[in-house]
């Protein structure tokens, strides 16, 4: 068995994790945070990929390069993301309108 | 001499002749055979894409629209985009060549996947063939960069089918740059450092970079168009609280970088070949080796001096375009070290060469325009106009397929074990290189004089360069035919090749023309940095011409 591989016990206590988060999600969609749901969700959101990342697509206790690759994609996103701010944050900087 | 070799020592059995039938093609696992799948299907794409051209150049010959009806001419135009772009340049060289040469050039029996490479050459078709589909059954007219609103809301021609095409096809994109990233990660011959890789090998990792890290985002648009067209959900309406601009942000973070995808290769190819013909190591290996890396990279940042017109912020647009004149450095770099190699070189004018130096200068002039459309006023005087046109083609055209075609010319008896008449391959590029001139230097005119793209009818004052350009395309056209006949002709016809017939350095010029199934009898261990020329004598067998 490949040494990355873990204990079943650990999948399982992911799996209840995941599911406490799925929970959580709609739990917090019955509560009126204001600007912060969209923080709060996407919050347990990325907690839940990240456990899904680690665990389940093996990246926890893999080779260094397996990392590398996930932050590589992940940066490359944030690129777009970056760069979408830096059109949408600045559209109305000037004052005409529709942008 | 023994039963499995020829009188000159190359086995008799090489991966041409170990299995016949089409099973044995449709269910290769065989890098060089699916090469050879990929170098037929995206031929035919090729001429279908080409065959749109020339219905273009037609329409445009008279300023009158007399030809074909306007709904007519913007599916012409769309689906040369779609078919030039995502089915022949893409997939081109990473698909033929590469497939063909990673292996082969790091000294590997095969990929790192084989029958994902397989499944990368289905997909590829699959989404091929849901495109024809599509253009049997009306095309679709909303021009290859498919913008909103207008794909989402306004037209009724097959967005969706196209872009179900585009979406597949892409699967196959990232298919095979993951094959290639793995392969050349894990796969290199003993002693093959990093730095003693063919700078083809780096620029085929740089690309496969892009096709992993771009091609997602132009899925996830593509879905966005259709759940949009479909289920109106409101992601570019801005009725619905959408952005059209959205769209064209998306679409051109893969898009520009796939630009990158369709050049960097050939300039991995054009590196190989001015190394090979001016019998000079590569000057300043490891700067051209990182400014393959260096454009993938940066090819990321550029995407928004596609929307300095389109109600991006200004802010941003400056942003973009500082960041769009830095692209020019690594290839500049790479431009300067070709030169530097050549000087003092011993150079030969063979076919292959006669290409690359075609790349070099159509490439310097594509490469220098694009500097100047990054400039944020240049841009909004020429923005949509016959300038833009003449810019990307003297890259995409000029550059890839100039690259494409040294690199088939080049590597053709490696793949096939025969050598093409050179009279008529030197011939064809020179008449290439004349016909894409007298093609698209007109239109850097026409565009500055105001001529906009996609429209099929134009002011009578612009017609002579438009003939100039449509008789320009003819030429270049019948310098397209040629190779395709030759190189049929060369297959049955044709002077055997020896392994090595230019004399070059790489790994695969070590083993037999054609190679065999298993790439190399033996083991290959390297010992020494690549390009070490002055290297082993010409074959006499390369003057062999018709």
């Amino acid at each position: 068995m490949p040494a990355h591989v873990q204990p079943l016990k650990v999948y399982f206590g992911v799996f209840l994790a995941l599911m406490a988060f799925t929970a959580l999600t709609v739990s917090a969609a019955f509560v009126n945070l204001g600007p912060a749901n969209t923080f709060v969700a996407l919050g347990i959101a990325a907690a839940k990929a990240t456990l899904v990342i680690l665990y389940f697509m093996h990246v926890k206790g893999n080779t260094k390069l397996v990392p590398v690759v996930i932050l590589s994609g992940l940066f490359f996103l944030f690129l777009l993301f970056l760069f979408l701010a830096a059109d949408y944050g600045t559209r109305g900087w000037l004052g005409v309108p529709g942008r | 001499m023994t039963g499995t070799t020829n009188p000159d020592g190359s086995p008799r059995t090489h991966y041409l002749n170990a299995a016949y039938g089409l099973k044995s093609w449709l269910l290769t696992r065989d890098h060089k055979r699916i090469a050879l799948l990929y170098l037929v299907s995206i031929s035919v794409f090729f001429a279908l894409g080409g065959l749109m051209a020339v219905l273009i150049r037609m329409e445009l010959a008279t300023p009158e629209g007399d030809l074909f009806q306007p709904d007519i001419y913007n599916r012409l135009f769309t689906m040369h985009g779609v078919l030039m772009i995502f089915f022949f340049l893409i997939p081109g060289i990473p698909a033929v060549l590469g497939n063909f040469l990673i292996p082969l050039m790091i000294g590997a029996r095969d990929l790192a996947f084989p029958r994902i490479n397989l499944l990368s050459w289905y997909l590829y078709s699959i989404g091929g063939l849901f495109t024809l589909w599509a253009l049997l059954h009306g095309g679709v007219d909303t021009g290859w960069t498919f913008y909103t609103p207008l794909s989402t809301n306004y037209v009724n021609t097959s967005v969706i089918t196209v872009g179900v095409g585009i979406f597949i096809a892409g699967f196959s994109s990232i298919l095979t740059g993951l094959n290639f990233v793995v392969t050349i990660h894990r796969m290199r011959a003993p002693g093959l450092t990093w730095f003693r890789l063919p700078l083809f090998v780096w620029s085929a990792y740089a690309t496969s970079l892009i096709q992993i890290l771009g091609t997602p985002v132009i899925a996830i648009a593509i879905l966005l168009v259709a759940a949009e067209r479909t289920l109106h959900i409101g992601v570019f309406d801005p009725k619905l609280g959408g952005d059209p601009v959205l769209f064209q942000h998306l679409f051109w973070f893969y898009s520009h970088p796939a630009v990158y995808i369709m050049i960097l290769p050939s300039m991995g190819v054009v590196s190989e070949l001015v190394a090979t013909f001016s019998r000079k190591p590569i000057f300043g290996y490891k700067f051209v080796a990182f400014a393959s890396i260096g454009i993938a990279v940066l090819g990321f940042l550029v995407w928004g001096h596609h929307m300095f017109v389109s109600g991006q912020s200004i802010y941003a647009g400056v942003i973009f375009s500082v960041l769009s004149m830095l692209v020019a450095v690594p290839s500049a770099i790479k431009v300067f070290n070709w030169t530097a190699t050549l000087y003092k070189g011993s150079i030969s004018w063979d076919t292959p060469m006669l290409y690359a130096l075609g790349f070099i200068g159509l490439f310097t002039i594509g490469g220098l325009t694009g500097v100047m459309l990054a400039t944020l006023g240049i841009d909004a005087h020429v923005h949509d106009t016959y300038f833009i046109i003449a810019h990307f083609h003297y890259i995409m055209v000029g550059g890839a397929i100039m690259g494409y075609l040294g690199g088939l010319h080049f590597w053709w008896p490696k793949i096939t074990g025969r050598m093409y008449p050179l009279f008529w391959s030197k011939l064809s590029a020179i008449v290439i290189f004349i016909g894409f001139n007298v093609t698209f230097f007109p239109q850097f005119i026409l565009g500055y004089l105001g001529m906009p793209r996609r429209y099929h009818s134009y002011p009578p004052e612009f017609q002579v360069l438009n003939v100039m350009s449509s008789a320009g395309a003819t030429v270049l056209g019948l310098g397209y035919l040629m190779p395709l006949v030759y190189f049929i002709w060369s297959m049955r016809y044709g002077p055997k090749a020896p392994s090595n017939p230019w004399g070059a350095t790489g790994l695969e010029w070590q083993t037999t023309s054609p190679p065999p199934v298993e790439n190399f009898l033996t083991q290959p261990i390297v010992t020494g940095p690549p390009y070490t020329y002055p290297a082993p004598k010409r074959a006499p067998e390369v003057t062999v011409g018709v």
